[in-house]
């Protein structure tokens, strides 16, 4: 639905040709630049630098390193961003496979793993 | 930190009550009780810190949720938000020394602004319900609150402004540099990266490895009795590699999969405990291939499965290539940890019963 889809993955591919051995090449991160009105809140909220300041509209400048933290999309007055936002982290959806539960509803993270999942300081879900 | 109630009131919201029903509810809401706190980090705040991290008591590092005074604030101080587990309070306040300040502490069931972010605790709804809880306009003149942004995949401004009148402004992403950021309210977009330096990693060993240190203890104690010593450092060396070596060398392993990185981490753990398994002189040729073979199978599976593990803690790896990662290695890892494991006990079968 969003043409700008099509290039941020025909430029990723360029990068990364043996993507194969990067499972992080591709996001579910859509971003349509027709719509965004420029307020900059996505290059403000965005923790790994993926939107940048344009001229007429935000710059999808590195749409690899996004995690899906679903801060952009949140925070659009818009809608000009779409992503399936949860959180990355493997314990909780081998978890979820292994119950048989949906790999994709099934992450809270709760349970006590020592991560973003059972949570941390500073990283996983870290900040401040 | 001292928390003194300065004004006695009817709500009594303890730390863990839930948030929409915590004690007043909207008809005794009134005059809302205010908090003191200040900027002094004290020996107990860092032994509880210390705690935190080792994932000691996980329920206890929480600060009462609601309003706090830093400093001496007027109706113009700004106000800050924050969650309502130790760690992140404490950074916040601490960073805001000499400042006078308001801070709303949300409540996130004791959890950090990241990870509550993520879960919604820290989100929209408790937010508004706290502005208004506080009776924050009855406090401050102007319509202004800085959330660090972090909070951002939890709370939604445009919502936040229409539901409580409030402007969500959004500070750098570590406390530490708010003060350089409160000189012009603009952050540098370094203020904005969140990074992931070694010592961020290495404070995440204590709580991945006490996770994983009993199972680890009765399997080594286990293998000691069946097979040796050796066999026994093996397990408790796959083990370190995985929860402390793998989050310490993270960046340094040259690809980009985690599951990747843990093959190739596991992989050279295991070469040395090959190389002793496959050269007993005493034990025929096949044995000796049967115990390298498990040594080299079984630790890098182990590795490789702790370090995919690790996703959770890090602070870039997406939801669309974890799952990915999961599908691609994860059935490697199985096989190599069966086929690894056959042969070690039809080693450790044939040496019991004499065979060889
Ligand atoms: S989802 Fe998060 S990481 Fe991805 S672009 Fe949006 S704010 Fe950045
Ligand atoms: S938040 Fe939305 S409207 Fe604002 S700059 Fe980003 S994409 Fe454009």
């Amino acid at each position: 639905m969003f043409k700008s889809e099509e290039v941020h993955q025909n430029l990723e591919a360029k990068k990364n040709p043996s993507g194969f051995f990067d499972s992080y090449s591709e996001t579910s991160l859509k971003y349509d630049p027709d719509r965004c009105i420029n307020c900059k809140r996505c290059t403000q909220v965005c923790p790994h630098a993926v939107f940048a300041e344009g001229n007429e509209h935000a710059e999808l400048a590195n749409p690899a390193s996004c995690m899906e933290c679903g801060a952009c999309a949140k925070n659009c007055p818009v809608q000009a961003i779409e992503v399936q936002s949860g959180v990355g982290c493997a314990w909780a959806m081998i978890g979820a496979a292994l119950r048989g539960k949906d790999m994709d509803t099934e992450c809270s993270c709760g349970g006590d793993a020592g991560s973003c999942c059972g949570q941390s300081e500073k990283t996983g879900c870290g900040g401040k | 930190m001292e928390t003194k109630d300065t004004a006695a009131s009817a709500c009594s919201c303890s730390a863990s009550a839930q948030a929409p029903s915590c004690g007043c509810d909207a008809a005794v809401r009134s005059p809302a009780e205010i908090r003191t706190t200040d900027s002094t980090i004290t020996p107990a705040n860092r032994l509880d810190h210390f705690a935190a991290r080792w994932g000691w008591k996980r329920e206890s590092h929480r600060v009462v949720p609601g309003l706090y005074r830093l400093g001496n604030p007027s109706t113009e101080s700004p106000v800050f938000a924050s969650a309502n587990y130790t760690l992140s309070f404490d950074a916040l306040r601490s960073a805001l020394a000499g400042f006078d300040a308001w801070i709303l502490v949300l409540d996130t069931k004791g959890i950090n602004v990241w990870c509550a972010a993520g879960k919604g605790t820290f989100g929209t709804d408790e937010l508004v319900l706290r502005i208004q809880s506080s009776g924050l306009e009855n406090i401050v003149s102007h319509r202004k609150i800085i959330v660090p942004q972090l909070g951002a995949p939890g709370i939604s401004w445009p919502e936040v402004l229409r539901r409580s009148k409030f402007l969500m402004e959004f500070g750098p992403v570590r406390a530490r540099d708010l003060s350089e950021y409160l000189k012009t309210h603009k952050a540098t977009p370094a203020m904005r990266r969140v990074e992931f330096p070694l010592w961020d990693r290495l404070i995440l060993i204590p709580v991945e490895f006490v996770h994983v240190a009993f199972p680890m203890v009765i399997v080594a104690a286990v293998l000691w009795v069946l097979a040796g010593p050796v066999a026994a450092l093996a397990v408790v060396s796959a083990v370190l590699a995985g929860t402390a070596l793998f989050p310490a060398l993270l960046l340094f392993i040259p690809t980009q999969d985690f599951s990747t990185k843990g093959l190739i981490l596991g992989g050279v753990v295991a070469i040395p405990f090959a190389v002793v398994f496959g050269t007993n002189p005493l034990l025929p040729g096949w044995a000796n291939a049967a115990g390298a073979a498990t040594a080299l199978l079984v630790i890098p599976a182990v590795v490789a499965y702790s370090a995919l593990n690790f996703t959770g803690a890090t602070t870039f790896t997406s939801r669309t290539g974890v799952k990915k990662e999961i599908f691609r290695y994860v059935p490697l890892m199985a096989v190599m940890a069966v086929v690894g494991s056959v042969a070690g006990i039809t080693l450790g079968v044939s040496r019991l019963l004499g065979v060889i």
